[in-house]
């Protein structure tokens, strides 16, 4: 038998944690650093099967499958395609990274910060390798436990009602998924994700199709968040510690994403394809996200939550791009080339996305532990205090706004290019979020906080004479090997495309 | 011979009551060791129901008369019983040597009631049935006003007697007219009795069913025959509360499975319509009441309440012949009791450790619990989310269980209620965590809580049963399986 990779990616954070528990409360820099350090080998194992997979990226592989619980036929199912492996490598980075960052900025109940995260990895990683839905709801719901703790308690003023607002959210939708996954079983007789899709549940019922389809697209609308199921993600995304937001933007909003590609997608086409072309209800939903998000970003005055809301916008472009991939199959004379293309760009957005925004939250968390501020309005010509900061800060806004060359702008080409030829009306609208997305990190980042004048007396006010320092050594090796994935994903976007180019050829021709 | 191997455990347990209510009278002087006289029965009793699951081969079928069933579901319900027994001596040892000098007497109750608790389980007659329901609730009113000088343990005494009788002479009238009609007072032959019954009949079984649930609900706590449960649980002393959460709701599902399963099947379109209801009722009602308790006793028994609800879930999509498949609902209900019974035990079992140290069963007092005893408030949170339902504990692999039986009957709008009383439900159980993780402590009071060695053994046990139950629930559900032949007709 081989070595069970995706088994060792998904539980060595949790051996890990457990390592963590066992050392004692007093020795906080062995706990930090044999957590950081250990968490190098899930990164490395992803590394290894992204290096794998790329080979032949449309099939899955590393397949595990042993029997979990018979009597309820359920089996302890793993395996990789492209498009997990790529999302494995980000979660695996982003991972280590926060571990990283929290080593010189967490200093308060430092064990169980440490054991909590570790867990939240495991649980991010589960659903990106589990092929079986129970499994894969067991992973779904493990992770949503210590995300309540982290924000609960490192969290900012309103962490509690921020974390229950999460909790609670996530928990309606999970509800929601459990009975459809039941719903699943009992028509289909199997909890395998690929046979069920393969089986086409309901096909025969078009009440109760549309019935699971909507249990299912709410529980993952609630994640990724589609409006208006979107009103908790500012609130967590604000309360919560750093390293808690760039998990959140960079791996637990993707969850959602992903659950839409790999389950909803292939199981239900017809209903997909129903909702997205001749009741539009979704790319509707996702151009509101789009320019809605868009707009409330340009009215806020608090960076982080400005940097939340972005985020409600830029998944949109994800939605917007399924929705077209499915539209293709109603459409009269879509190609299935642009429906290929909208799906990898939304797909890519998935990693693009994690990386600049995961990186926007480590950025606004190291501007707030100088200042204990983040109001915009208390800030101001930093770029000459803050060089450093103002480059890199610069680099990622702009990967945001999707400048060419850099990373965020191959997946909103995509998503756009693959929209058009589908459903154009959708595309054009949607193409404002791009503008107003260009003007709040112009005008609100960049222009507000970098440029003009800097104000010594303002600063002190706002800051209670708060020291300006650039960036420390740490802060710039937490930034680098994002900074790094944003240009080399912006100068040679094959080296992500390439595997989901396969799934998405998979995934369309098998309706 | 195979008579006298069966009730074994009972046997002992009986001895062990006798022992140590005798010993107790013998002489004035304090006798500290009679806790560990009944915990030795308690352990010996459990021992042998192990073995005899395990081990013995018995012919199925029902002795005395017709008025014991010997099957594996007597067996479980055995081993349940002893079980109980053992973690409510447990529990209570340090906390009742400080709150009371009656030791002996609270023991040998304790002893009584469990003992009740398997007798009731494998009554195979509504004699016996009705005799065993008594025995268990004089004991449980007895418990439950133990403190007697407690103005709140008395009221909860007499308010749980006062509905008792009245739910048991309402349970007594509707054994009754079954009586009448099928001129039978053994299950099994009411059940042959009823099969192509004279129609005109059906109006003397259709008020004996009502009647019986009365009864049953009465003993389930469910709404709307719970009023009881919320004072009595307050009121009563904390492991006693255990002992009702766990051990006496325990029983009653039993009771209810085997009537309605054994005695009733040909009346299932009937019973199972008024038991949807219930359960109905129960689930939001007890969920949304739970939401503004203060006191986690009040807390803990209404969403017990929500519990039963769910639970009848099981009952309700009971489908004969489909057992051992997936999702049926029998196995639901034992699976969900167990899970729900380990994680309720545990809680109440943290509930009695800080209630002994601080005094104090409000839920605004557990503020800051992770930094005064790191053990309990991690345990706790376990338990709590079982009773959510978050999978990796067993309260998920219930949920799923329930859920998926009650879709496979096609029980749609049912389900619907309960995964939206389930989210209710997060609510107030994450209340409690936020108390225990996020709220800081702001009195000086907040020194460590010491565990006693007791209670921490319950409490360690009763986490990993929850965990295990979530990770590894094969052996469980396979158990439970295998406990489920019932002696049907």
């Amino acid at each position: 038998m081989n070595f069970p990779v995706l088994s060792a990616i998904t539980f060595v954070p949790l051996l890990i944690s457990l390592i963590v528990l066992i050392i004692p409360k007093s020795k906080e820099n062995l706990i930090r650093w044999s957590a950081t350090i250990l968490s190098l080998i899930p990164l490395a194992l992803a590394l290894y099967v992204y290096y794998v997979v790329q080979a032949d990226p449309g099939t899955m592989q590393f397949r595990e499958e042993y029997s979990w619980i018979p009597a309820l036929d359920v089996y302890y199912r793993m395996g990789v395609d492209g498009l997990s492996a790529v999302m494995l490598v980000l979660t695996a980075l982003l991972s280590t990274l926060c571990l990283y960052y929290s080593i010189y900025t967490v200093k308060d109940r430092v064990k169980e910060y440490y054991f909590l995260f570790l867990l939240l990895q495991v649980g991010m990683t589960g659903v990106f390798v589990s092929l079986d839905f129970v499994f894969f709801y067991v992973f779904w719901e493990i992770g949503l436990v210590p995300m309540y703790l982290l924000i609960g308690v490192w969290g900012g003023k309103r962490r509690i009602y921020a974390s229950i607002k999460f909790f609670l959210y996530t928990l309606t939708g999970s509800m929601a998924m459990l009975l459809a996954i039941i719903a699943v079983y009992l028509n289909t007789g199997t909890f395998d994700i690929l046979k069920a899709a393969a089986a086409q549940p309901f096909a025969n019922n078009l009440t109760y199709a549309a019935v699971a389809f909507w249990a299912f697209f709410i529980a993952f609308a609630i994640k990724v968040p589609i409006f208006p199921f979107h009103t908790w993600l500012p609130d967590a995304h604000t309360e919560a510690p750093t390293t808690g937001s760039v998990i959140l933007a960079g791996v637990l909003l993707k969850l959602g994403a992903y659950g839409l590609i790999r389950i909803v997608l292939p199981m239900f086409p017809e209903q997909f394809a129903y909702y997205s072309y001749e009741v539009p209800i979704i790319p509707i939903l996702a151009v509101i996200s789009i320019v809605y998000g868009a707009l409330v970003c340009m009215a806020q005055w608090d960076l982080k939550r400005l940097i939340a809301y972005s985020s409600v916008s830029h998944m949109g472009y994800v939605t917007l791009g399924v929705s077209a991939a499915a539209a293709s199959l109603h459409a009269p004379g879509a190609d299935p080339i642009s429906a290929i293309i909208a799906l990898n760009g939304a797909s890519l957005q998935l990693f693009t996305h994690g990386i600049i925004t995961g990186g926007l939250f480590f950025l606004v968390g190291m501007i707030y532990d100088r200042a204990h501020t983040r109001q915009i309005k208390d800030f101001g010509g930093l770029g000459v205090k803050m060089p450093y900061y103002y480059g890199i800060m610069m680099v990622t806004g702009f990967a945001s706004l999707g400048l060419p060359g850099l990373a965020g702008f191959w997946s909103e080409l995509f998503v756009f290019r693959g929209t058009f030829a589908v459903i154009p009306t959708f595309a054009m609208i949607g193409i404002f979020g791009l503008v107003f997305t260009a003007a709040y990190i112009l005008w609100k980042i960049i222009q507000h906080v970098f440029l003009g004048e800097f104000d010594q007396e303002k600063w002190d006010a706002a800051t209670h004479n708060a020291k300006i320092t650039d960036l420390a050594t740490f802060e710039k090796v937490t930034m680098w090997p994002l900074v790094i994935l944003m240009v080399l994903v912006g100068l040679y976007p094959s080296l992500i495309t390439r595997l989901l180019n396969a799934v998405s050829t998979v995934l369309l021709n098998n309706f | 011979m195979q008579i006298f191997l069966f009730l074994l455990p009972q046997l002992v347990l009986f001895l062990s009551v006798m022992l140590v209510f005798g010993i107790d009278l013998m002489g004035s002087k304090e006798k500290k060791w009679l806790p560990y006289l009944a915990l030795t029965g308690a352990v010996i009793s459990l021992g042998i129901s192990i073995y005899l699951y395990g081990w013995m081969d018995f012919e199925e079928g029902t002795v005395l008369g017709g008025m014991i069933a010997i099957d594996s579901f007597s067996i479980f319900f055995q081993i349940f019983a002893s079980l109980v027994a053992v973690f409510i001596t447990l529990l209570s040892m340090a906390y009742m040597k400080v709150k009371s000098p009656y030791q002996g007497e609270f023991y040998s109750f304790i002893l009584l009631a469990s003992f009740a608790i398997s007798l009731l389980a494998l009554s195979s007659d509504l004699v016996m049935i009705f005799i065993a329901f008594e025995l268990l609730s004089i004991s449980s009113y007895i418990l439950t006003g133990f403190f007697r000088h407690d103005p709140k343990s008395s009221e909860a005494g007499i308010k749980y007697f006062l509905y008792g009788s009245l739910a048991s002479a309402m349970m007594l009238y509707g054994m009754s007219l079954l009586y009448g009609a099928t001129a039978s007072t053994n299950l099994v032959e009411i059940a042959r009795g009823l099969v192509g019954i004279d129609p005109s009949l059906n109006w003397v079984v259709y008020p004996a069913i009502v009647l019986m649930l009365v009864g049953f609900g009465f003993k389930t706590a469910t709404a709307p025959f719970h009023q009881w449960s919320p004072d009595a649980y307050e009121g009563a002393p904390t492991p006693v509360t255990a002992f009702l959460a766990v051990g006496s709701i325990g029983a009653g599902f039993a009771i209810l499975i085997r009537v309605m399963i054994t005695a009733l099947p040909e009346f299932q379109m009937n019973w199972a319509a008024l038991i949807t209801g219930l359960s109905i009722i129960s689930m939001s009602l007890g969920n949304l009441v739970a939401i503004s308790q203060k006191n986690i006793k009040r807390m803990l028994a209404y969403s017990g309440i929500a519990h039963a609800g769910y639970i009848l879930i099981g009952l309700v999509s009971w489908e004969s012949g489909v057992l051992g498949t997936v999702f049926d609902g029998l196995s639901g209900i034992l699976v969900y009791l167990l899970v729900y019974l380990a994680a309720n035990l545990g809680a109440f079992a943290v509930v009695t450790a800080i209630e002994h140290k601080t005094g104090s069963n409000q839920i605004e007092d557990y503020a800051g619990l992770i930094k005064r005893s790191p053990l309990l408030a991690g345990t706790m949170a376990v338990f709590l989310l079982s009773l959510i339902g978050i999978p990796g504990t067993g309260g998920f692999i219930g949920k799923l269980l329930v859920f998926g039986s009650a879709l496979r009957a096609e029980y749609y709008f049912l389900a619907l209620v309960a995964i939206i009383n389930s989210v209710v439900a997060g609510f107030y159980y994450l209340n409690v965590i936020r108390y225990m993780f996020f709220q800081p402590l702001d009195e000086p009071t907040g020194e460590e809580i010491q565990v006693p060695g007791s209670i921490s053994i319950v409490v360690v046990l009763a986490c990993v049963f929850t965990l295990l139950m979530g990770i590894l629930a094969q052996p469980f559900i396979h158990f439970v399986q295998t406990s489920l032949k019932l002696v049907l007709s």
